[in-house]
Protein backbone atom coordinates (compact mmCIF):
# COMPACT_ATOMS: atom_id res chain seq x y z
CA UNK A 1 0.00 0.00 0.00
CA UNK A 2 2.49 2.41 0.85
CA UNK A 3 4.65 1.67 -2.68
CA UNK A 4 3.18 4.08 -5.13
CA UNK A 5 2.97 1.95 -8.21
CA UNK A 6 3.95 3.60 -11.29
CA UNK A 7 0.42 4.00 -12.41
CA UNK A 8 -0.84 4.23 -15.90
CA UNK A 9 -4.10 5.73 -14.28
CA UNK A 10 -5.79 2.97 -15.80
CA UNK A 11 -7.81 0.76 -13.91
CA UNK A 12 -7.14 -2.83 -16.04
CA UNK A 13 -4.02 -2.46 -18.38
CA UNK A 14 -2.88 -6.19 -19.99
CA UNK A 15 -0.01 -6.01 -22.25
CA UNK A 16 1.14 -8.99 -24.90
CA UNK A 17 -0.47 -11.35 -22.24
CA UNK A 18 0.34 -15.04 -23.64
CA UNK A 19 -0.96 -18.70 -22.29
CA UNK A 20 -0.42 -21.82 -23.51
CA UNK A 21 -2.37 -25.03 -22.41
CA UNK A 22 -0.06 -28.18 -23.90
CA UNK A 23 -0.93 -27.48 -27.53
CA UNK A 24 -3.46 -25.33 -27.46
CA UNK A 25 -2.14 -21.53 -27.87
CA UNK A 26 -4.62 -19.83 -25.49
CA UNK A 27 -3.42 -16.76 -25.46
CA UNK A 28 -1.28 -15.38 -28.46
CA UNK A 29 -0.63 -11.51 -26.69
CA UNK A 30 -3.83 -10.04 -25.67
CA UNK A 31 -3.62 -6.18 -25.11
CA UNK A 32 -6.53 -4.44 -23.09
CA UNK A 33 -6.83 -0.76 -21.24
CA UNK A 34 -9.67 0.30 -19.18
CA UNK A 35 -9.98 3.36 -17.54
CA UNK A 36 -11.58 3.75 -14.20
CA UNK A 37 -15.13 4.19 -13.67
CA UNK A 38 -15.72 2.61 -17.61
CA UNK A 39 -16.97 -0.86 -19.13
CA UNK A 40 -14.90 -2.95 -20.97
CA UNK A 41 -17.22 -5.46 -23.15
CA UNK A 42 -15.11 -8.45 -24.10
CA UNK A 43 -16.69 -9.89 -26.96
CA UNK A 44 -15.66 -13.38 -29.00
CA UNK A 45 -16.75 -16.52 -29.90
CA UNK A 46 -16.57 -19.79 -27.82
CA UNK A 47 -12.72 -21.07 -26.89
CA UNK A 48 -11.39 -16.97 -27.83
CA UNK A 49 -9.78 -16.68 -24.71
CA UNK A 50 -11.96 -14.92 -22.75
CA UNK A 51 -12.16 -16.50 -19.36
CA UNK A 52 -8.40 -17.32 -19.72
CA UNK A 53 -8.07 -13.33 -20.13
CA UNK A 54 -10.20 -12.92 -16.92
CA UNK A 55 -8.41 -15.73 -14.92
CA UNK A 56 -5.03 -14.06 -15.47
CA UNK A 57 -6.33 -10.52 -14.33
CA UNK A 58 -8.26 -11.86 -11.64
CA UNK A 59 -4.68 -13.72 -9.98
CA UNK A 60 -5.92 -17.43 -10.69
CA UNK A 61 -3.59 -18.34 -13.64
CA UNK A 62 -0.42 -16.50 -14.43
CA UNK A 63 0.54 -15.51 -17.74
CA UNK A 64 3.48 -17.26 -19.47
CA UNK A 65 4.55 -13.75 -20.92
CA UNK A 66 3.25 -10.39 -20.58
CA UNK A 67 2.58 -8.16 -17.78
CA UNK A 68 -1.16 -6.68 -16.54
CA UNK A 69 -1.58 -4.46 -14.20
CA UNK A 70 -5.27 -4.38 -12.13
CA UNK A 71 -5.63 -0.98 -10.02
CA UNK A 72 -2.24 -0.19 -10.66
CA UNK A 73 -1.11 -3.42 -9.08
CA UNK A 74 0.63 -6.17 -11.03
CA UNK A 75 -1.00 -9.30 -11.33
CA UNK A 76 1.81 -11.67 -10.61
CA UNK A 77 3.54 -9.35 -8.06
CA UNK A 78 1.23 -7.87 -6.22
CA UNK A 79 -1.39 -10.77 -5.95
CA UNK A 80 -1.91 -10.93 -2.21
CA UNK A 81 -3.06 -6.97 -2.42
CA UNK A 82 -4.35 -7.26 -5.14
CA UNK A 83 -7.24 -9.45 -4.26
CA UNK A 84 -8.40 -7.06 -1.52
CA UNK A 85 -9.62 -4.62 -4.60
CA UNK A 86 -11.33 -7.62 -7.01
CA UNK A 87 -14.40 -9.07 -6.99
CA UNK A 88 -15.03 -11.64 -9.63
CA UNK A 89 -17.78 -13.58 -10.81
CA UNK A 90 -16.94 -16.39 -13.35
CA UNK A 91 -18.41 -18.23 -15.91
CA UNK A 92 -20.39 -20.81 -13.78
CA UNK A 93 -21.79 -20.50 -10.62
CA UNK A 94 -19.39 -20.82 -7.62
CA UNK A 95 -21.37 -21.11 -5.09
CA UNK A 96 -22.28 -23.50 -1.73
CA UNK A 97 -24.92 -25.73 -2.30
CA UNK A 98 -25.42 -26.78 1.30
CA UNK A 99 -25.11 -23.20 2.56
CA UNK A 100 -28.37 -20.89 2.38
CA UNK A 101 -27.56 -18.25 0.35
CA UNK A 102 -27.02 -16.00 3.69
CA UNK A 103 -24.56 -17.85 4.44
CA UNK A 104 -22.78 -18.40 1.36
CA UNK A 105 -22.18 -14.35 1.39
CA UNK A 106 -21.32 -13.98 5.15
CA UNK A 107 -18.51 -16.41 4.42
CA UNK A 108 -17.62 -14.85 1.80
CA UNK A 109 -17.48 -11.56 4.05
CA UNK A 110 -15.54 -13.45 6.17
CA UNK A 111 -12.43 -13.99 3.66
CA UNK A 112 -12.52 -10.80 3.05
CA UNK A 113 -11.52 -10.29 6.36
CA UNK A 114 -15.00 -8.94 7.83
CA UNK A 115 -16.42 -9.40 10.91
CA UNK A 116 -19.29 -11.53 11.38
CA UNK A 117 -21.66 -8.58 11.72
CA UNK A 118 -21.02 -6.12 9.05
CA UNK A 119 -20.43 -9.64 7.10
CA UNK A 120 -23.90 -10.67 7.68
CA UNK A 121 -25.57 -7.36 7.49
CA UNK A 122 -23.99 -7.05 3.82
CA UNK A 123 -25.02 -10.22 3.31
CA UNK A 124 -28.52 -8.75 3.95
CA UNK A 125 -28.40 -5.72 2.05
CA UNK A 126 -27.05 -8.08 -1.30
CA UNK A 127 -30.10 -10.41 -1.34
CA UNK A 128 -32.11 -7.61 -1.30
CA UNK A 129 -30.53 -6.06 -4.41
CA UNK A 130 -30.89 -8.96 -6.28
CA UNK A 131 -34.64 -10.01 -4.83
CA UNK A 132 -32.72 -13.11 -3.03
CA UNK A 133 -34.30 -11.77 0.42
CA UNK A 134 -37.30 -14.59 0.55
CA UNK A 135 -35.03 -17.20 -0.38
CA UNK A 136 -31.88 -16.05 1.28
CA UNK A 137 -32.61 -18.42 4.20
CA UNK A 138 -32.72 -21.27 2.11
CA UNK A 139 -30.38 -24.02 1.07
CA UNK A 140 -28.54 -22.93 -2.18
CA UNK A 141 -29.53 -26.71 -3.82
CA UNK A 142 -32.75 -25.46 -3.80
CA UNK A 143 -32.68 -22.39 -5.69
CA UNK A 144 -33.18 -22.46 -9.54
CA UNK A 145 -29.90 -21.75 -11.94
CA UNK A 146 -30.96 -17.73 -12.43
CA UNK A 147 -31.00 -17.66 -8.58
CA UNK A 148 -27.53 -19.41 -8.32
CA UNK A 149 -26.41 -16.94 -10.56
CA UNK A 150 -27.28 -13.98 -9.05
CA UNK A 151 -26.29 -15.28 -6.17
CA UNK A 152 -22.49 -15.19 -7.12
CA UNK A 153 -22.81 -12.06 -8.40
CA UNK A 154 -23.67 -10.71 -5.26
CA UNK A 155 -20.62 -12.76 -4.24
CA UNK A 156 -18.49 -10.63 -6.46
CA UNK A 157 -19.94 -7.30 -4.86
CA UNK A 158 -19.61 -8.40 -1.44
CA UNK A 159 -16.83 -6.04 -0.64
CA UNK A 160 -18.04 -3.49 -3.11
CA UNK A 161 -14.53 -3.80 -5.16
CA UNK A 162 -13.44 -0.78 -7.03
CA UNK A 163 -12.68 -3.19 -10.10
CA UNK A 164 -14.98 -6.29 -10.91
CA UNK A 165 -14.45 -9.11 -13.74
CA UNK A 166 -17.92 -10.57 -14.57
CA UNK A 167 -17.50 -13.58 -17.08
CA UNK A 168 -20.25 -14.17 -18.86
CA UNK A 169 -22.49 -12.36 -15.86
CA UNK A 170 -26.19 -13.04 -17.94
CA UNK A 171 -25.81 -16.24 -19.26
CA UNK A 172 -28.93 -17.98 -17.85
CA UNK A 173 -30.53 -15.33 -16.43
CA UNK A 174 -34.60 -14.57 -17.20
CA UNK A 175 -35.12 -10.89 -19.45
CA UNK A 176 -36.08 -9.45 -16.02
CA UNK A 177 -33.38 -10.17 -14.07
CA UNK A 178 -31.18 -9.61 -16.93
CA UNK A 179 -32.03 -6.37 -16.78
CA UNK A 180 -31.80 -5.83 -13.58
CA UNK A 181 -27.87 -6.95 -13.78
CA UNK A 182 -27.76 -4.44 -16.60
CA UNK A 183 -29.07 -1.58 -13.82
CA UNK A 184 -26.86 -3.00 -11.08
CA UNK A 185 -24.18 -2.94 -13.30
CA UNK A 186 -24.82 1.12 -14.49
CA UNK A 187 -25.37 1.82 -11.08
CA UNK A 188 -21.91 0.83 -9.70
CA UNK A 189 -20.27 1.91 -12.68
CA UNK A 190 -21.77 5.19 -11.79
CA UNK A 191 -20.02 5.01 -8.64
CA UNK A 192 -16.65 4.88 -9.98
CA UNK A 193 -16.91 1.07 -10.34
CA UNK A 194 -14.44 -0.23 -13.23
CA UNK A 195 -16.15 -3.30 -14.95
CA UNK A 196 -14.91 -5.89 -17.39
CA UNK A 197 -17.38 -7.99 -18.86
CA UNK A 198 -17.39 -10.91 -20.64
CA UNK A 199 -20.73 -11.57 -23.02
CA UNK A 200 -21.43 -13.71 -26.09
CA UNK A 201 -24.79 -10.76 -26.21
CA UNK A 202 -24.26 -8.25 -28.64
CA UNK A 203 -27.14 -6.19 -27.05
CA UNK A 204 -25.37 -6.38 -23.58
CA UNK A 205 -22.12 -5.00 -24.50
CA UNK A 206 -24.14 -2.39 -26.54
CA UNK A 207 -26.33 -1.18 -23.43
CA UNK A 208 -23.17 -1.82 -20.90
CA UNK A 209 -20.04 -1.38 -22.80
CA UNK A 210 -18.42 2.45 -22.84
CA UNK A 211 -15.40 0.06 -25.07
CA UNK A 212 -15.86 -3.23 -26.20
CA UNK A 213 -12.68 -5.50 -27.45
CA UNK A 214 -13.30 -8.32 -29.72
CA UNK A 215 -11.18 -11.46 -29.18
CA UNK A 216 -10.49 -14.56 -31.84
CA UNK A 217 -7.80 -17.03 -31.68
CA UNK A 218 -6.32 -15.12 -28.34
CA UNK A 219 -6.04 -11.92 -29.59
CA UNK A 220 -7.79 -8.97 -29.80
CA UNK A 221 -9.05 -8.17 -33.37
CA UNK A 222 -10.77 -5.01 -32.73
CA UNK A 223 -11.40 -2.46 -30.14
CA UNK A 224 -14.02 0.64 -29.67
CA UNK A 225 -17.24 1.59 -28.65
CA UNK A 226 -19.84 0.14 -30.27
CA UNK A 227 -20.60 3.18 -32.83
CA UNK A 228 -16.61 3.01 -33.45
CA UNK A 229 -17.09 -1.20 -34.45
CA UNK A 230 -20.28 -0.35 -36.34
CA UNK A 231 -18.92 1.91 -38.19
CA UNK A 232 -16.46 -0.68 -39.42
CA UNK A 233 -18.75 -2.60 -41.08
CA UNK A 234 -20.16 -0.30 -43.31
CA UNK A 235 -23.41 1.37 -43.67
CA UNK A 236 -26.94 0.73 -43.11
CA UNK A 237 -28.75 -3.18 -43.99
CA UNK A 238 -31.44 -3.05 -45.80
CA UNK A 239 -33.47 -6.88 -44.99
CA UNK A 240 -36.22 -7.40 -47.67
CA UNK A 241 -38.53 -10.80 -46.95
CA UNK A 242 -40.43 -12.42 -49.67
CA UNK A 243 -42.87 -15.24 -49.49
CA UNK A 244 -40.92 -17.19 -51.93
CA UNK A 245 -37.21 -18.18 -51.31
CA UNK A 246 -36.83 -18.53 -54.86
CA UNK A 247 -37.46 -14.70 -55.53
CA UNK A 248 -35.42 -13.81 -52.49
CA UNK A 249 -32.02 -15.16 -54.81
CA UNK A 250 -33.40 -13.50 -58.08
CA UNK A 251 -33.49 -10.14 -55.83
CA UNK A 252 -29.67 -11.20 -55.19
CA UNK A 253 -28.88 -9.37 -58.75
CA UNK A 254 -31.67 -7.11 -59.03
CA UNK A 255 -30.65 -5.70 -55.61
CA UNK A 256 -26.83 -5.48 -56.47
CA UNK A 257 -27.16 -1.80 -57.80
CA UNK A 258 -27.72 -0.29 -54.31
CA UNK A 259 -24.35 -1.53 -52.88
CA UNK A 260 -20.65 -2.06 -53.03
CA UNK A 261 -20.82 -5.27 -51.86
CA UNK A 262 -22.67 -8.56 -53.39
CA UNK A 263 -26.07 -8.95 -51.47
CA UNK A 264 -26.92 -12.04 -49.64
CA UNK A 265 -29.51 -14.36 -49.37
CA UNK A 266 -30.21 -16.62 -46.79
CA UNK A 267 -33.72 -18.26 -47.26
CA UNK A 268 -36.23 -16.30 -47.59
CA UNK A 269 -34.46 -13.01 -46.94
CA UNK A 270 -31.81 -10.90 -48.71
CA UNK A 271 -29.50 -8.74 -46.76
CA UNK A 272 -27.94 -5.76 -48.70
CA UNK A 273 -24.97 -3.65 -46.96
CA UNK A 274 -26.43 -0.14 -48.57
CA UNK A 275 -23.99 2.27 -50.22
CA UNK A 276 -26.43 4.74 -49.62
CA UNK A 277 -29.15 5.30 -47.15
CA UNK A 278 -31.29 8.50 -48.98
CA UNK A 279 -33.68 7.00 -51.37
CA UNK A 280 -32.60 3.35 -51.03
CA UNK A 281 -35.43 2.12 -50.01
CA UNK A 282 -37.30 3.69 -53.38
CA UNK A 283 -35.23 2.67 -55.68
CA UNK A 284 -35.27 -1.34 -54.01
CA UNK A 285 -39.27 -0.92 -54.52
CA UNK A 286 -39.19 0.09 -58.25
CA UNK A 287 -36.32 -2.22 -59.30
CA UNK A 288 -38.34 -5.23 -57.64
CA UNK A 289 -41.52 -4.39 -58.78
CA UNK A 290 -39.97 -3.86 -62.28
CA UNK A 291 -38.93 -7.57 -62.09
CA UNK A 292 -42.39 -8.65 -60.46
CA UNK A 293 -41.08 -9.83 -57.42
CA UNK A 294 -43.35 -8.94 -54.62
CA UNK A 295 -41.86 -8.17 -50.83
CA UNK A 296 -43.53 -9.21 -47.67
CA UNK A 297 -41.22 -7.11 -46.04
CA UNK A 298 -38.53 -4.23 -46.06
CA UNK A 299 -36.68 -2.99 -43.12
CA UNK A 300 -33.62 -0.86 -42.86
CA UNK A 301 -31.50 -0.54 -39.86
CA UNK A 302 -28.77 -0.16 -38.42
CA UNK A 303 -25.70 -2.11 -38.34
CA UNK A 304 -26.07 -4.61 -35.30
CA UNK A 305 -22.75 -5.77 -32.92
CA UNK A 306 -23.95 -8.98 -34.74
CA UNK A 307 -23.15 -7.80 -37.99
CA UNK A 308 -19.81 -6.63 -36.74
CA UNK A 309 -19.16 -9.90 -34.43
CA UNK A 310 -20.03 -11.97 -37.36
CA UNK A 311 -17.80 -9.69 -39.99
CA UNK A 312 -14.67 -9.65 -37.78
CA UNK A 313 -14.41 -13.13 -36.56
CA UNK A 314 -15.27 -14.61 -40.01
CA UNK A 315 -18.41 -16.94 -38.45
CA UNK A 316 -20.21 -15.23 -40.89
CA UNK A 317 -19.86 -18.56 -43.56
CA UNK A 318 -21.05 -20.39 -41.27
CA UNK A 319 -24.70 -19.18 -41.45
CA UNK A 320 -24.55 -17.97 -45.10
CA UNK A 321 -24.27 -14.47 -43.98
CA UNK A 322 -20.68 -14.21 -46.12
CA UNK A 323 -19.73 -14.44 -49.66
CA UNK A 324 -18.43 -18.15 -49.81
CA UNK A 325 -22.31 -18.76 -48.11
CA UNK A 326 -23.90 -16.84 -51.01
CA UNK A 327 -21.45 -18.63 -53.64
CA UNK A 328 -22.00 -22.48 -52.28
CA UNK A 329 -25.62 -21.56 -52.36
CA UNK A 330 -25.79 -20.28 -55.84
CA UNK A 331 -23.65 -23.45 -56.77
CA UNK A 332 -26.16 -25.78 -54.84
CA UNK A 333 -29.33 -23.87 -56.63
CA UNK A 334 -27.79 -24.24 -60.06
CA UNK A 335 -27.50 -27.82 -59.65
CA UNK A 336 -30.75 -28.21 -58.73
CA UNK A 337 -31.67 -26.54 -62.14
CA UNK A 338 -29.60 -28.36 -64.05
CA UNK B 1 -1.21 -14.94 10.86
CA UNK B 2 -4.23 -14.29 12.71
CA UNK B 3 -5.66 -14.14 8.82
CA UNK B 4 -4.76 -17.31 8.86
CA UNK B 5 -6.56 -18.60 12.19
CA UNK B 6 -10.06 -16.81 11.31
CA UNK B 7 -9.79 -17.81 7.77
CA UNK B 8 -9.57 -21.79 8.54
CA UNK B 9 -12.25 -21.38 11.08
CA UNK B 10 -14.31 -19.80 8.59
CA UNK B 11 -13.64 -22.54 6.05
CA UNK B 12 -14.01 -25.58 8.97
CA UNK B 13 -17.21 -23.11 10.55
CA UNK B 14 -18.46 -23.54 6.93
CA UNK B 15 -17.65 -27.22 6.10
CA UNK B 16 -19.11 -28.19 9.64
CA UNK B 17 -22.32 -26.08 9.28
CA UNK B 18 -22.68 -28.64 5.86
CA UNK B 19 -22.57 -31.76 7.69
CA UNK B 20 -26.21 -31.89 9.40
CA UNK B 21 -27.61 -30.62 5.72
CA UNK B 22 -26.06 -34.03 4.16
CA UNK B 23 -27.81 -36.52 5.63
CA UNK B 24 -26.23 -39.55 3.99
CA UNK B 25 -22.49 -38.23 4.46
CA UNK B 26 -23.61 -37.65 8.10
CA UNK B 27 -25.05 -41.57 7.95
CA UNK B 28 -20.82 -42.47 7.36
CA UNK B 29 -19.94 -40.87 10.53
CA UNK B 30 -22.85 -42.30 12.65
CA UNK B 31 -24.79 -45.27 11.44
CA UNK B 32 -22.40 -46.97 9.60
CA UNK B 33 -19.92 -47.62 12.48
CA UNK B 34 -22.48 -49.01 14.61
CA UNK B 35 -23.78 -51.41 11.63
CA UNK B 36 -19.81 -52.26 11.88
CA UNK B 37 -19.95 -52.64 15.42
CA UNK B 38 -22.77 -54.91 15.75
CA UNK B 39 -21.86 -56.80 12.74
CA UNK B 40 -18.44 -57.99 14.08
CA UNK B 41 -19.48 -57.96 17.07
CA UNK B 42 -22.29 -60.53 16.66
CA UNK B 43 -21.58 -62.14 13.03
CA UNK B 44 -17.55 -62.78 13.19
CA UNK B 45 -17.33 -61.88 17.64
CA UNK B 46 -18.24 -65.82 18.40
CA UNK B 47 -15.59 -67.24 16.05
CA UNK B 48 -12.76 -64.91 16.75
CA UNK B 49 -10.50 -65.92 19.51
CA UNK B 50 -8.77 -63.06 22.23
CA UNK B 51 -6.88 -63.94 24.53
CA UNK B 52 -7.16 -62.59 27.71
CA UNK B 53 -10.10 -59.88 26.77
CA UNK B 54 -13.99 -60.03 25.33
CA UNK B 55 -13.97 -59.75 21.84
CA UNK B 56 -16.02 -56.75 22.22
CA UNK B 57 -13.02 -54.89 24.27
CA UNK B 58 -11.17 -56.18 21.84
CA UNK B 59 -13.08 -55.02 19.18
CA UNK B 60 -14.14 -51.52 20.06
CA UNK B 61 -9.99 -49.81 19.90
CA UNK B 62 -10.27 -51.59 16.76
CA UNK B 63 -13.18 -50.39 15.35
CA UNK B 64 -12.71 -46.54 16.06
CA UNK B 65 -9.45 -46.24 14.43
CA UNK B 66 -10.96 -47.77 11.19
CA UNK B 67 -13.59 -45.24 11.40
CA UNK B 68 -10.65 -42.45 12.09
CA UNK B 69 -8.91 -44.03 9.40
CA UNK B 70 -11.51 -43.43 7.26
CA UNK B 71 -12.33 -40.13 8.71
CA UNK B 72 -10.87 -37.93 5.91
CA UNK B 73 -13.33 -38.95 3.40
CA UNK B 74 -15.35 -35.73 4.10
CA UNK B 75 -12.49 -33.73 3.08
CA UNK B 76 -11.76 -35.88 -0.20
CA UNK B 77 -15.54 -35.37 -1.26
CA UNK B 78 -15.33 -31.85 -0.21
CA UNK B 79 -12.42 -31.44 -2.15
CA UNK B 80 -13.74 -32.83 -5.10
CA UNK B 81 -16.94 -30.97 -5.18
CA UNK B 82 -15.75 -27.89 -4.79
CA UNK B 83 -12.70 -27.60 -7.40
CA UNK B 84 -15.17 -29.07 -10.10
CA UNK B 85 -17.95 -26.42 -9.07
CA UNK B 86 -15.52 -23.92 -9.26
CA UNK B 87 -15.89 -22.55 -5.51
CA UNK B 88 -11.69 -23.10 -4.90
CA UNK B 89 -11.23 -20.12 -8.06
CA UNK B 90 -13.25 -17.98 -5.87
CA UNK B 91 -11.77 -18.36 -2.54
CA UNK B 92 -8.88 -17.86 -4.62
CA UNK B 93 -9.60 -14.75 -5.62
CA UNK B 94 -10.65 -13.27 -2.20
CA UNK B 95 -7.64 -12.06 -0.15
CA UNK B 96 -7.51 -15.34 1.95
CA UNK B 97 -4.82 -16.81 3.52
CA UNK B 98 -3.94 -19.76 0.72
CA UNK B 99 -3.83 -22.79 3.76
CA UNK B 100 -6.97 -21.93 4.93
CA UNK B 101 -9.05 -24.31 2.77
CA UNK B 102 -7.25 -27.56 3.53
CA UNK B 103 -6.60 -26.69 7.23
CA UNK B 104 -10.74 -25.41 7.28
CA UNK B 105 -11.16 -29.52 5.95
CA UNK B 106 -8.46 -30.88 8.72
CA UNK B 107 -10.72 -29.43 11.24
CA UNK B 108 -13.93 -29.99 10.61
CA UNK B 109 -12.71 -34.02 10.58
CA UNK B 110 -11.86 -33.34 13.55
CA UNK B 111 -15.07 -32.62 14.48
CA UNK B 112 -16.42 -35.20 12.70
CA UNK B 113 -13.72 -37.83 13.52
CA UNK B 114 -15.00 -36.67 17.44
CA UNK B 115 -18.31 -37.35 16.94
CA UNK B 116 -17.45 -40.59 15.37
CA UNK B 117 -15.65 -41.56 19.16
CA UNK B 118 -18.12 -40.82 21.06
CA UNK B 119 -21.07 -42.43 19.10
CA UNK B 120 -18.93 -45.77 19.06
CA UNK B 121 -17.94 -45.24 22.57
CA UNK B 122 -21.31 -45.43 23.73
CA UNK B 123 -22.32 -48.12 21.59
CA UNK B 124 -19.68 -50.02 22.28
CA UNK B 125 -20.68 -49.55 26.78
CA UNK B 126 -23.81 -50.09 25.88
CA UNK B 127 -22.97 -53.67 24.51
CA UNK B 128 -20.56 -54.56 26.96
CA UNK B 129 -17.34 -52.56 26.36
CA UNK B 130 -15.33 -51.42 29.30
CA UNK B 131 -12.97 -48.83 30.03
CA UNK B 132 -10.14 -50.54 32.24
CA UNK B 133 -7.51 -48.10 32.83
CA UNK B 134 -8.16 -43.91 34.61
CA UNK B 135 -9.59 -41.09 32.88
CA UNK B 136 -6.61 -39.59 31.79
CA UNK B 137 -5.24 -42.99 29.58
CA UNK B 138 -9.00 -42.65 28.50
CA UNK B 139 -8.43 -38.76 27.13
CA UNK B 140 -4.67 -39.89 25.78
CA UNK B 141 -6.24 -42.58 23.99
CA UNK B 142 -8.69 -40.26 22.14
CA UNK B 143 -5.95 -37.46 21.60
CA UNK B 144 -4.17 -39.93 20.07
CA UNK B 145 -6.76 -40.90 17.77
CA UNK B 146 -7.81 -37.34 16.80
CA UNK B 147 -4.02 -36.66 15.88
CA UNK B 148 -3.54 -39.79 13.82
CA UNK B 149 -6.67 -39.05 11.87
CA UNK B 150 -5.99 -35.08 11.14
CA UNK B 151 -2.83 -37.15 9.45
CA UNK B 152 -5.60 -38.87 7.54
CA UNK B 153 -7.19 -35.75 5.94
CA UNK B 154 -4.43 -34.81 4.49
CA UNK B 155 -4.19 -38.28 2.96
CA UNK B 156 -7.83 -38.36 2.15
CA UNK B 157 -6.95 -34.09 0.47
CA UNK B 158 -4.44 -35.65 -1.99
CA UNK B 159 -7.01 -38.35 -3.25
CA UNK B 160 -9.97 -35.53 -3.40
CA UNK B 161 -7.41 -33.68 -4.97
CA UNK B 162 -6.26 -36.26 -7.89
CA UNK B 163 -9.76 -38.02 -8.13
CA UNK B 164 -11.67 -36.43 -10.98
CA UNK B 165 -15.11 -37.09 -9.21
CA UNK B 166 -16.50 -37.17 -5.98
CA UNK B 167 -17.58 -40.92 -7.04
CA UNK B 168 -13.81 -41.89 -8.14
CA UNK B 169 -12.73 -40.46 -4.35
CA UNK B 170 -14.74 -42.74 -3.17
CA UNK B 171 -13.73 -45.43 -5.07
CA UNK B 172 -9.94 -45.14 -4.25
CA UNK B 173 -10.92 -44.16 -0.43
CA UNK B 174 -12.20 -47.35 0.02
CA UNK B 175 -10.05 -49.42 -2.10
CA UNK B 176 -7.13 -48.02 0.12
CA UNK B 177 -8.61 -47.58 3.39
CA UNK B 178 -9.75 -51.07 3.89
CA UNK B 179 -6.96 -53.28 2.76
CA UNK B 180 -4.88 -51.42 5.46
CA UNK B 181 -7.17 -51.68 8.33
CA UNK B 182 -8.31 -55.37 7.61
CA UNK B 183 -4.21 -56.20 7.70
CA UNK B 184 -4.03 -55.19 11.07
CA UNK B 185 -4.70 -56.08 14.35
CA UNK B 186 -7.71 -54.19 14.67
CA UNK B 187 -10.37 -57.23 14.16
CA UNK B 188 -8.15 -60.51 14.78
CA UNK B 189 -5.21 -61.61 16.48
CA UNK B 190 -2.45 -60.66 14.45
CA UNK B 191 -1.47 -64.10 15.01
CA UNK B 192 -4.22 -65.73 13.44
CA UNK B 193 -2.84 -64.55 10.46
CA UNK B 194 -1.15 -66.67 7.85
CA UNK B 195 2.78 -65.33 7.78
CA UNK B 196 3.00 -63.05 5.12
CA UNK B 197 0.36 -60.71 6.26
CA UNK B 198 1.33 -61.13 10.12
CA UNK B 199 4.30 -59.64 8.45
CA UNK B 200 2.49 -57.02 6.48
CA UNK B 201 0.07 -56.16 9.65
CA UNK B 202 3.30 -55.99 11.94
CA UNK B 203 4.42 -52.71 10.06
CA UNK B 204 1.17 -51.35 9.66
CA UNK B 205 0.56 -48.00 11.19
CA UNK B 206 -2.45 -48.84 11.97
CA UNK B 207 -1.81 -52.09 14.14
CA UNK B 208 0.50 -49.69 16.20
CA UNK B 209 -1.90 -47.13 16.70
CA UNK B 210 -4.62 -49.81 17.75
CA UNK B 211 -1.88 -51.32 19.82
CA UNK B 212 -1.57 -47.85 21.35
CA UNK B 213 -5.41 -47.28 22.05
CA UNK B 214 -5.44 -50.87 23.65
CA UNK B 215 -3.12 -50.18 26.13
CA UNK B 216 -4.77 -46.63 26.84
CA UNK B 217 -8.38 -47.80 27.58
CA UNK B 218 -7.29 -51.72 28.48
CA UNK B 219 -4.23 -51.83 29.93
CA UNK B 220 -2.55 -54.17 27.75
CA UNK B 221 1.09 -53.64 27.12
CA UNK B 222 2.10 -50.74 25.07
CA UNK B 223 5.27 -52.21 23.77
CA UNK B 224 6.41 -49.88 21.47
CA UNK B 225 3.10 -48.96 20.02
CA UNK B 226 2.99 -45.72 21.31
CA UNK B 227 5.66 -43.99 19.66
CA UNK B 228 6.00 -46.15 16.64
CA UNK B 229 2.07 -44.49 16.13
CA UNK B 230 3.16 -40.87 17.32
CA UNK B 231 5.98 -41.53 14.62
CA UNK B 232 3.85 -43.14 11.83
CA UNK B 233 1.31 -39.97 12.21
CA UNK B 234 4.04 -37.32 12.20
CA UNK B 235 5.29 -39.34 8.89
CA UNK B 236 2.42 -39.30 7.75
CA UNK B 237 1.75 -35.20 7.99
CA UNK B 238 5.23 -34.64 7.10
CA UNK B 239 4.75 -36.67 3.59
CA UNK B 240 0.97 -35.85 2.52
CA UNK B 241 0.60 -32.29 4.11
CA UNK B 242 3.11 -30.81 1.48
CA UNK B 243 1.78 -33.20 -0.83
CA UNK B 244 -1.59 -31.55 -0.80
CA UNK B 245 -0.63 -28.28 -0.57
CA UNK B 246 1.69 -28.75 -3.77
CA UNK B 247 -1.28 -30.40 -5.57
CA UNK B 248 -4.02 -27.86 -4.02
CA UNK B 249 -1.66 -25.32 -5.68
CA UNK B 250 -1.74 -27.10 -8.99
CA UNK B 251 -5.04 -28.71 -9.16
CA UNK B 252 -6.59 -24.64 -8.53
CA UNK B 253 -4.36 -23.08 -10.90
CA UNK B 254 -5.72 -25.16 -13.56
N1 LIG C 1 -7.11 -25.62 -18.26
C1 LIG C 1 -7.07 -25.73 -19.60
N2 LIG C 1 -6.43 -26.76 -20.16
C2 LIG C 1 -6.35 -26.88 -21.50
N3 LIG C 1 -6.90 -26.03 -22.37
C3 LIG C 1 -7.56 -24.98 -21.87
C4 LIG C 1 -7.69 -24.77 -20.47
N4 LIG C 1 -8.40 -23.64 -20.26
C5 LIG C 1 -8.71 -23.17 -21.49
N5 LIG C 1 -8.19 -23.97 -22.45
C6 LIG C 1 -8.29 -23.74 -23.91
O1 LIG C 1 -7.95 -22.41 -24.15
C7 LIG C 1 -8.79 -21.85 -25.14
C8 LIG C 1 -9.45 -20.60 -24.60
O2 LIG C 1 -10.35 -20.96 -23.56
P1 LIG C 1 -11.25 -19.93 -22.77
O3 LIG C 1 -11.94 -20.70 -21.71
O4 LIG C 1 -10.43 -18.78 -22.36
O5 LIG C 1 -12.29 -19.48 -23.89
P2 LIG C 1 -13.58 -18.56 -23.76
O6 LIG C 1 -13.37 -17.43 -24.69
O7 LIG C 1 -13.84 -18.24 -22.34
O8 LIG C 1 -14.72 -19.50 -24.36
P3 LIG C 1 -16.27 -19.66 -23.94
O9 LIG C 1 -17.02 -18.61 -24.66
O10 LIG C 1 -16.60 -21.01 -24.46
O11 LIG C 1 -16.36 -19.56 -22.45
C9 LIG C 1 -9.75 -22.94 -25.54
O12 LIG C 1 -9.27 -23.54 -26.71
C10 LIG C 1 -9.71 -23.90 -24.40
O13 LIG C 1 -9.93 -25.20 -24.85
MG1 LIG D 1 -15.38 -18.61 -21.06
Amino acid sequence: MTQAPQTSGLAIEATGLTKRFGEVEALRGVDLRVEPGTVLGVLGPNGAGKTTTVRILTTLMQPDQGTARVAGLDVVRDAEQLRHKIGLAGQYAAVDENLSGAENLTMVGRLYGNKRGPAKKRARELLDRFRLDEAGDRLVRTYSGGMRRRLDLAAALVAAPPVLFLDEPTTGLDPRSRLNLWETIEELVGGGTTVLLTTQYLDEADRLADNIAVIDHGTVIAEGTADQLKGRVGGDRLDVTFADPAHASTAVDVLASLSSERPVASGDTVHVVMAETHGAITRAVRALDAQGLEADDLVVRRPTLDDVFLTLTGRATDTGDGKEGDKTDDQARQEVAA
Amino acid sequence: MSRLVSDTLTMAERNIIRLPRQPDMLLGFTVQPIMFVLLFAYVFGGAIDTPGMSYIDFLIPGIIVQSIAFGGFATALGLCEDLGKGLIDRFRSLPTARASVLAGRAIADIATNTLSIVILLITGLIIGFSFQTGIGDVLAGILLLLFFGFASSFVFALIGMTASTPEAANGIGFTLIFPITFISSAFVPIESMPDVLQAVADANPVTHVVDAVRHFWLGTPAGDAIWASLVWTVALIAIFAPLAVRKYRSAAAR
